[in-house]
């Protein structure tokens, strides 16, 4: 591939979007050409300026009229406020629809899963995130054998888009367990690990938890539990999971037609 | 839904520029989510969310539009007074990396919205092409392309600014 060729496709690269042909042939180039090298990185830094820029939250006031739109209707009283009550009275219907409607898969898994989905949420309200705040897995691990009956196995998966944060203590099942804390862009990752005494592995199952993704699996004589708001496809792509697969080649295939194929901007 | 308020109110904020109208937004776009919760089918509750939110955004700038405001210059005036103060004691080291927080929000707010966007959905939501491209409403490859042109123009405005200080 020469210049003319790489230049539109770099920022595909660098975001992980092409398939493994071109990323190697790009790989090949950048190589060779300080060029485009600099392109890269420039494009690079570039993404780290954007990160750095604000990422607005939504308002406590904007999340409590969602939440409650009965109390702050009765506080005041203004005809903008019967679109709460329709906000309110939406909610209630799909939530009294998905109750009637949606069996409960399985008991057991569906508590489990709440209570993953508990801990992801307080983790990220109490302003409660870490106890041990490091990206080294180094750290991290002696930290957890100071204080578990057990050392969780921490890996360093920055290179899939996961960026390790460090560690905190939780309490899951009745016992103490470790929550290791990943981000990916914006998105925290919770992922609670603790020993499965005797228990057989289990494929890892996911689903959705009041708009939380969750997946858990038995694996290496491990209880795992991952949880996040990312999309469910995202939280797939995180290698700790036996339901990580590399992206068909087929798929990517057709995704890359899709990137080549001339902007009609 | 409401895991994903903040992520809907992101993008509201920066397609509109402020508070209040983000809000309003918002608060449209969930009452819109619901009114048409039955024709979702997908896997993808967030990419379909911000779709909606998207559409009001563009739909509340259309009207400010026609009353003559436009939003990109708005908002780009509402950060000009932090500009102002915005001198750094060293600015030859300033480079694009560190760049003020400033100096960047100002810049994203005065790229045009569809790069904007997608920049905001990319860099902040961590967005694949794929999503990006549901919930824009256009080709995979039109995604790359106002990527790659937004970073562009964000650089270009950035260096510039650097350039222009350390002269």
């Amino acid at each position: 591939m020469n210049c003319r060729e790489v230049e539109p496709l770099l920022g595909a690269y660098l975001d992980g979007e092409l398939d493994l042909l071109h990323s190697l042939d790009i790989e090949a180039h950048l190589g060779r050409c300080e060029l485009c090298a600099k392109s890269l990185e420039e494009l690079r830094q570039t993404g780290f300026a954007v990160s750095a820029a604000p990422r607005y939250r939504a308002s406590k006031q904007l999340r409590a009229r969602l939440v409650h739109p009965a109390s702050e209707q009765r506080r005041v009283f203004a005809p903008v406020n019967l679109r709460w009550a329709a906000v309110a009275a939406g909610f209630l219907l799909a939530a009294v629809t998905v109750w009637k409607f949606v069996p409960p898969p399985d008991q057991a898994t569906g508590r489990m899963e709440r209570s993953v989905v508990d801990n992801h949420v307080r983790s990220l309200l109490a302003n409660h995130l870490l106890d041990v705040q490091s990206a080294d897995r180094q750290t991290i691990q002696p930290w957890f054998s100071g204080k578990l009956d057990y050392a969780p196995e921490v890996e360093d998966i920055s290179a899939h888009g996961f960026r390790l944060l460090g560690g905190r203590l939780d309490y899951l099942e009745g016992r103490p367990v470790a929550a290791l804390v990943y981000q990916r862009a914006q998105h925290v990752v919770n992922v609670f690990v603790w020993p499965a005494t005797g228990q057989p592995d289990r494929p890892a199952q996911a689903h959705s938890v009041e708009g939380y993704q969750v997946v858990g699996w038995r694996a290496k004589g491990m209880n795992w539990w991952a949880v996040s708001d990312l999309s469910p496809a995202s939280l797939e792509e995180m290698p700790l999971c036996p339901c990580f697969m590399p992206p068909h080649p087929a798929l990517q295939a057709r995704n890359l037609r899709n990137i080549i194929r001339p902007a009609s901007d | 839904m409401l895991p994903h308020l903040d992520s809907a109110h992101n993008l509201a904020r920066w397609l509109v520029g402020n508070e209040q109208d983000a809000e309003d937004a918002v608060q449209d776009s969930y009452l819109r989510a619901l009114t048409y919760f039955d024709s979702f089918h997908g896997e993808d509750g967030r990419a379909w969310l911000l779709a909606i939110v998207r559409h009001t955004c563009y739909a509340q700038l259309r009207k400010k539009v026609q009353h003559g405001l436009q939003h990109s210059e708005a908002l780009a005036a509402s950060l000009e007074l932090e500009m102002v103060e915005d001198h750094s004691p060293d600015p030859e080291a300033l480079a694009l990396r560190n760049s003020s927080r400033i100096a960047i929000e100002r810049a994203l707010a005065q790229l045009p919205p569809e790069f904007r966007e997608a920049l905001v959905l990319r860099e902040m939501e961590g967005m694949s092409y794929r999503e990006i491209a549901r919930i824009t409403d256009v080709p995979v490859g039109t995604v790359m392309s106002r990527l790659a042109r937004g970073r562009k123009r964000l650089q270009d405005m950035l260096t510039a600014k650097v350039r222009k200080e350390t002269t």
